[in-house]
């Protein structure tokens, strides 16, 4: 078991934080365990996701921004949808890799990478470019073996288009992001 | 003819999963669905935008609601999950003015609200009706028996979602019950996929992906009926990676509940792309149905 000293460790205003950014009361969770239970993530996860709750409830940032798990979350709401306390837990998590990213945190870069590919592609072109996307992301990690497997079978396919579907529009998307770029650094 | 809904296809609808559109398109078309083009949508950031940041998650789905409201259009209905959760997220989001206020600051052009977004699952079932679906039945889906996957996010959280049954949905159940097919018991309905993890995490895809194809194969199913680009991909087209991560030999087809009511509607075998799948259904469903033939005949 995992001992804290509370009145050492305890980040009064992380919790403050999460709270506000969620818009969700952390102190009401009871430790039930639901969440955990029905996610299908927790074999991956360095901290199951009740657990993450608990140690946001006792300010263990460190702890928490630096796990796996916050990478690992894939938003599929089970347990938003059980928790017998409306606590918006998926929304916790969300928060909590904002949070991490503005700390400089990623512990699973990969997925991280993955993310920020896909972003890029949406800034460059309004729409998702699916294979310049998985090219950029293989780039920039390294992984040259990724889906290698499935070229063949996707590509006879005629499905993944090799230009990107520019859109008209696309230096409006490209200013949403650039707005909201200056305004996170202001 | 229903009045006309304003049709968001997401982006997978333009590459992985272009069968999902065209079926889609064809299958509302049959049925009087009038689905009318979004002028120049953009992405809705999907999974990767709310991991950042929720203003500018809402902002790059308000793009697209704004576009809508310009159509003088008050739904809008896409086939895709994740499009229908940032949608509906955005629209939640922004009822509230500090929040609203925040990603108008992003956008050219402000959005003040007003278009709701549905799943077009939802679509053809309140605007159509199970009854018309039936009655514009050609070749019943008799024999075939399918196992319903809807999917983590199509009902969930139940609060945004406001359709079906969160735990046990049962949509997609109605309307290929209505084509004629048998509908089996599936167990994990919602469960997860594994999701966009495909690519960074293959192996928590295997994983997930290869439990739900063992359910499908526990329970007989002839074939799998999904309604995301997303979990589609997983099953069918990295069936082949779970089969060698977890040492298994699925072999069942997966296809877009479209595509089936497709084949019932009896649209033609071009508009619904069963060749753009990696495992073809048509093989089950051509078995099914002269089985159904035979069947009919010797009675």
């Amino acid at each position: 078991m995992q001992t804290i000293n509370l009145t050492r460790d305890y980040d009064g205003d992380f919790v403050h934080r999460v709270e506000e950014e969620s818009g969700q009361n952390v102190s009401l969770c009871y430790q039930c365990g639901n969440c955990t239970a029905g996610c299908p993530y927790t074999f991956a996860y360095d901290i199951p996701v009740s657990q993450i709750m608990r140690l946001v409830q006792a300010g263990q940032k460190k702890t928490v921004l630096a796990s796996k798990s916050i990478w690992l979350c894939a938003t599929c709401e089970s347990c938003t949808t059980r928790c017998p306390n409306n606590i918006d837990v998926a929304c916790v998590m969300d928060v909590l890799r904002h949070m991490a990213r503005r700390e400089g945190l990623a512990a699973v870069p990969q997925v991280k990478t993955f993310w920020d590919s896909f972003l890029d592609s949406v800034k460059a072109h309004g729409r998702v470019f699916e294979l310049g996307l998985t090219v950029n992301y293989v780039m920039r990690t390294g992984r040259f073996w990724t889906d290698l497997d499935l070229g063949p079978k996707i590509f006879p396919k005629g499905k993944l288009s090799m230009k990107p579907h520019e859109i008209a529009g696309k230096e409006h998307v490209a200013r949403i992001f650039e707005r909201f770029e200056r305004e996170s650094n202001s | 003819m229903s009045e006309a809904i304003a049709y968001y296809p997401g982006c997978s609808g333009l590459g992985t999963s272009k069968e999902y559109d065209a079926s889609t398109r064809a299958v509302c078309r049959a049925l009087g669905l009038s689905l009318v083009d979004i002028p120049d949508w953009s992405c809705c950031g999907s999974t990767p935008a709310h991991t950042k940041d929720h203003v500018l998650s809402a902002a790059l789905s308000a793009r697209n609601l704004q576009l809508v409201a310009g159509m003088g259009i008050g739904t809008a209905a896409t086939p895709c999950p994740s499009c229908l959760t940032n949608l509906r997220t955005a629209n939640h989001r922004m009822e509230a003015p500090a929040m609203a206020a925040k990603v108008n600051k992003l956008l050219d052009d402000p959005y003040a609200g007003g278009v709701e977004a549905i799943s077009i699952l939802q679509a053809l079932v309140e605007k159509i009706g199970l009854d018309d679906m039936k009655a514009a039945v050609r070749t019943p889906l008799t024999g075939l028996k399918v196992a319903c996957y809807y999917g983590c996010i199509m009902n969930r959280p139940p609060e945004l979602m406001a359709f079906d049954d969160c735990e046990n949905p049962m949509a997609m159940d109605n309307v290929l019950a209505a084509m004629g097919a048998t509908i089996l018991p599936y167990p994990l309905k919602v469960e997860c996929c594994g999701a966009s993890y495909g690519i960074p995490r293959q192996d928590i895809v295997a994983r997930l992906t290869g439990k739900l194809l063992d359910a499908a194969r526990s329970i007989g199913a002839d074939v799998v009926a999904v309604a995301c680009p997303l979990c589609q991909m997983n099953l069918d087209l990295r069936q082949g990676q779970v089969n060698r991560a977890l040492g298994t030999n699925f072999r069942i087809p997966v296809a877009y509940f479209t595509q089936l009511m497709g084949v019932a509607l009896n649209i033609a075998d071009a508009e619904l792309g069963f060749d753009k799948l990696c495992i073809d259904p048509r093989p089950v469903l051509n078995k099914a149905l002269s089985g159904a033939d035979t069947q009919a005949k010797g009675a």
